[in-house]
């Protein structure tokens, strides 16, 4: 071990700086929580509405996600729609966008795993009492299924708040950006890692307390 | 597309560049290949002692696997490449990612092994104590034949993480696969054709090894209880 001295004072002086920038970490994940949220109903029912042409595009879509890395992703997008003329995207949107492709792959399959699971019953039922196909899915299907993907909707929520990190290659100045920022200026090693790294732990337990209370609330049914 | 071998074009380019784009792949493989090796191995271990530890060694591991867990695999990776050297273990960029992916991985090894040994029906367990087995021939004889096909699925895609996480390591400055790629576009302007060829040689690489998991399953699936 050799002699290090700690100084908690650049932590200290940059604090409300590294509070922003874990907010904004966390403002991205949910935003594109959201809208992976809608791709994923979207593209789980169109992979079981049995038509060909609708779920072969979107199981090449989930498979090809998860076979890449989404720094590449981040990096495509960042780079390489400028080259098709698309330039209105600033690079923190460009960042929810990968995002969100991202989680839309994810969630995707989780929803279309809830989606299978719910029992045939349930649709028969809706019919019985005379409702409409999308009052079937309003009122009885997506109610039960969003119950039954509550826990895998929340770990993704963590592990896209930790995905967040990497948009700090592209300069958007979230946690990850802004401790190697100070990290640079400072060189306070290991003070502002351990501070990241507190700050994230931390981050990602009171998001898995506060949702595991939610899942309780709500995920009751079987 | 135009296939022609002319200079400026794709082709050209790429061939132009297959040099680099190949010992970044090699770079990728290599660093994939020791953290999925290093991540087994400890994973092993840490998951035994999970799964069979004293108290105060279960309370450790699962310390240290909720810890790994909480932090993003960036973080780990540039906290290990920046601190190791604070204590005077003046380790390559490529050590300190593939030894922060290890360790990363690790923990998840190590709970997909605590899982798989936990849905081992407990008979097999007290069946081989009676018959007067050690602990380790207990493990070895009964309990991991068992586990292993729970385990494979999981580890594949701990395998398939990796894989995806060494893209991190460019930026530490590890010329992988990426940082390769992107050097030639900083060369020849070729963004998006050159951002195409890496997601090619990805999904190739991580096809190849799903479908090796798929197969590795298959060949297990004799192992049902």
């Amino acid at each position: 071990m050799i002699d290090y001295h700690f100084d908690w004072s650049v932590i200290a002086r940059n604090w409300d700086k590294l509070i922003d920038a874990l907010l904004l970490g966390l403002w991205l994940a949910v935003i594109s929580l959201a809208i992976g949220c809608i791709i994923g109903i979207l593209t789980a029912y169109a992979r079981l509405s049995g038509k060909k042409w609708l779920s072969v595009p979107v199981w090449a879509y989930v498979e090809f996600i998860r076979c890449t890395p989404l720094l590449l992703l981040i990096f495509f997008l960042y780079f390489g729609l400028p080259e098709f003329d698309i330039t209105f995207l600033d690079k923190t949107e460009s960042f929810v966008l990968s995002l969100s492709l991202y989680a839309g792959a994810y969630m995707s399959e989780v929803f279309r795993a809830g989606l299978s699971s719910i029992p045939k019953q349930y649709v028969e039922a809706a019919k019985a009492i005379g409702l409409r196909p999308w009052q079937r899915q309003a009122y009885v299907v997506l109610p039960v299924m969003f119950r039954i993907t509550l826990p895998a909707v929340s770990n993704n929520l963590i592990s896209l708040f930790k995905d967040t990190s990497l948009a700090a290659a592209i300069a958007v100045p979230e946690l990850t950006f802004i401790a190697r920022q100070i990290n640079a200026n400072t060189f306070r090693v290991m003070e502002v890692w351990l501070t990241a790294s507190a700050l994230y732990l931390a981050t990602a337990y009171l998001i898995a307390i506060l949702l595991r209370q939610v899942e309780r609330r709500y995920a009751s049914i079987r | 597309m135009d296939f022609s071998m002319a200079p400026g074009t794709f082709w050209f380019e790429a061939w132009q560049a297959r040099a680099s784009l190949l010992s970044g792949l090699g770079v990728t493989l290599l660093s994939s290949a020791l953290s999925i090796v290093m991540a087994t191995f400890c994973g092993i271990l840490m998951g035994v002692a999970l799964s069979y530890g004293w108290w105060w060694l279960k309370l450790l591991a699962r310390l240290y696997v909720d810890l790994m867990r909480g932090i993003p695999v960036l973080v780990l990776i540039l906290f290990t490449y920046y601190g190791l050297a604070l204590f005077g273990v003046n380790v390559a960029a490529f050590w300190a990612g593939v030894i922060a992916l290890g360790a990363f991985a690790t923990a998840h090894v190590a709970e997909n092994f605590r899982g798989a040994v936990e849905s081992v029906p407990a008979g097999q367990m007290e069946a081989a104590k009676a018959i007067g087995l050690t602990f380790g021939r207990r493990l070895y004889y009964v309990i991991l034949p068992q586990a292993f096909r729970r385990m494979l699925p999981p580890w594949v895609n701990t395998g398939l993480e990796i894989v995806k996480g060494t893209t991190l390591l460019s930026i530490i400055g590890v010329v992988e696969l990426l940082l390769s790629a992107q050097q030639q576009m900083a060369r020849n302007y070729m963004i998006v054709e050159f951002y195409m060829l890496t997601v090619v040689l990805y999904l190739i690489i991580n096809f190849t090894l799903a479908q090796l998991g798929a197969l590795l399953e298959r060949k297990t699936s004799y192992l049902r209880y």
